[in-house]
């Protein structure tokens, strides 16, 4: 990573509708230099996409979310990346991790309504023939997430004037 | 009833600082953006916040010792030696202060008798020149112009020293200019302090935030100035840490006695738990590699590059400030005066910046503006000063 990509990657991750012009100045590399890099972080898939971050609880969308332990048995030749595989593409599922410790995988869940999510688990993740056992928690807050604090109280508490 | 008599004239008659009454203005307003403040928008690192969290749940709230707690002063010592090349004995060259804005008051009031002189580079910090007459001395401004880049030059130096000359301040890098002292620049400066048998407090709190290229240099490291330099820094700026009041003095160990006498009396010692923070901060910056202050810092330079390329693009003069997180540009492309520009820009445009007046009758012409502000706040606050001097030009 050249100091322009971790920059440009800094100054994104913050904020994302920067134009190239000020990612330029900021940067002091030259405006076709920071297209390029950008284009070259895209091409390779470390910048997946630019999405805002939404306090969905603002908005009137009806939705829970669930974290999932759940136990698979690993496949051989495969490993847990086909059981994986069959469970991120359920539309349900916005994020899934291989972890370490009591379980393996943490499957994030995200439905309309608790009978929909209750029926993802019961009628499509736990039949997977890998699928040896699940342990669901539905999220009840959100306070903190990719670094950025949900509930207001982060003002600028500083003076208008000092010296 | 008339007070006069129960006052101390000599300090009564010390004009109020310009930028108080720049803040009474800009405290009638609501929702304005500010340019106008001296101090980081980061939060103290929370690592650094808990170490002074675990130091209250522990009970530690009694008095430390006068000088600063041992482990400070031991953390102070490693780190300006492992950073600038400075040697200071935590025991007997250290003084731990209530901010590096104490350490310049005990400096002066220790160091300054009546009738003395003392050299003030201008534009800079408010409180010098008061700081000075507080002390009985008298305050000699010295100009450092933009076309040596805000630098303190060997001629106007010389000019100002008399027979009655005894120190100088240098405030480097520079609130407000952004001018820094490069190692050429502050041996020349050197000759002329051996030559005229002078004394050097340097003011060195922004010494983490210098960009560019250019690299911070202690005066007290310029050969034959350490037995004639005290070394003022502290945790404000680099830390993000100005509400904790932490800073401290270094120098010979007879002068930092004598300071040390008027701190136990007045003082006592700096609070407990902005010492904590503080040693927590040197410590883990010294095995992270001073990660902390680098984000910090990189993030200002991004800025700072934005700052200036926006004043440029309204057709302002701007100096490429090399230290601090300060842009001074000047405004008289308008024709306004500093004093008028920040009134008119705070009352049609809801933006505080402070006139460049307030750091000495130098700073006419120009104003301060502090870059250390989120970035979608500081796109408004540009946005709307390019408004607002479109429609003055």
């Amino acid at each position: 990573m050249t100091k322009l990509e971790t920059d440009l990657l800094d100054l994104l991750k913050e904020d994302c509708r920067i134009p190239l012009e000020k990612l330029a100045v900021m940067t002091g590399a030259s405006l076709e230099e920071v297209a390029a890099t950008i284009e070259d972080l895209e091409k390779r898939r470390v910048i997946l996409r630019y999405a805002p971050m939404i306090n969905w609880d603002l908005t009137d969308r009806e939705r829970v979310e669930a974290m999932i332990e759940v136990r698979v048995t690993p496949q051989r030749d495969m490993g847990f990346d086909a059981i994986a595989r069959r469970i991120y593409c359920f539309d349900e599922v916005k994020s899934v991790f291989l972890m370490s410790g009591s379980y393996d995988l943490l499957v994030l869940v995200e439905a309309r309504t608790l009978k929909e999510l209750a029926g993802f688990v019961s009628g499509k993740l736990s039949p997977l023939e890998t699928v040896t056992g699940t342990a669901t928690s539905f999220v009840l807050k959100r306070y903190k997430e990719e670094g950025v604090i949900f509930d207001s109280g982060d003002s600028d508490r500083r003076l208008v004037i000092s010296p | 009833m008339n007070y006069d008599r129960f006052l101390n004239q000599r300090i009564a008659d010390v004009p109020p600082s310009g930028i108080r009454r720049f803040f009474d203005l800009a405290a009638t307003m609501k929702d304005t953006i500010s340019l106008g403040v001296g101090e980081p928008d980061f939060k103290t690192p929370y690592h650094i916040r808990n170490a002074a969290i675990d130091s209250l749940v522990d009970g530690e709230t009694q008095y430390t010792a006068n000088r600063g707690t041992p482990e400070l002063r031991e953390e102070i010592s490693l780190y300006l030696s492992g950073r600038y090349g400075l040697s200071y004995s935590p025991d007997k060259q250290i003084l731990v202060t209530i901010g590096a804005s104490e350490a310049i008051d005990l400096a002066l009031r220790a160091m300054t008798s009546p009738g003395d002189e003392v050299l003030v580079p201008e534009p800079s910090y408010v409180s010098y020149s008061p700081g000075v007459t507080f002390a009985g001395g008298t305050p000699v401004g010295v100009e450092t112009l933009e076309k040596d880049d805000f630098r303190l030059t060997p001629e106007c130096l010389e000019k100002a020293i008399t027979p009655r000359t005894k120190a100088l301040i240098l405030p480097y890098p520079n609130n407000p200019t952004g001018g820094v002292m490069d190692r050429e620049d502050l041996e020349k400066i050197a000759k002329v302090i051996a030559a005229h048998d002078l004394f050097v407090i340097s003011d060195e709190i922004y010494s983490e935030l210098v960009y560019g290229g250019h690299e911070h240099v202690s005066f007290a490291a310029i050969e034959g100035m350490y037995e004639r330099t005290l070394t003022i820094n502290g945790f404000s700026k680099a830390f993000a840490m100005t509400g904790w009041r932490v800073g401290y003095a270094c120098g010979a160990e007879e002068i930092i006695s004598v300071m040390n006498k008027i701190h136990q009396y007045a003082i006592m010692c700096a609070p407990r738990q902005g010492q904590v923070a503080a040693a927590a901060a040197l410590k883990s910056g010294r095995e992270s590699g001073y990660e902390d202050v680098l984000r910090m810092r990189d993030s200002y330079d991004r800025r700072r590059r934005l700052m200036v390329d926006a004043f440029r693009s309204m057709g302002l003069h701007c100096f490429e400030p090399r230290g601090a997180f300060y842009a001074f540009p000047s405004i008289r492309a308008t024709g306004m005066t500093s004093e008028e520009f920040c009134s008119e820009l705070l009352k049609s445009k809801n933006i505080a910046a402070v006139p460049g007046t307030a750091f000495g009758p130098g700073g006419e012409g120009n104003i301060r503006c502090c870059y250390a502000t989120a970035l979608d706040k500081l796109n408004i606050a540009l946005d709307r000063i390019a408004d607002f001097v479109a429609a003055h030009t």
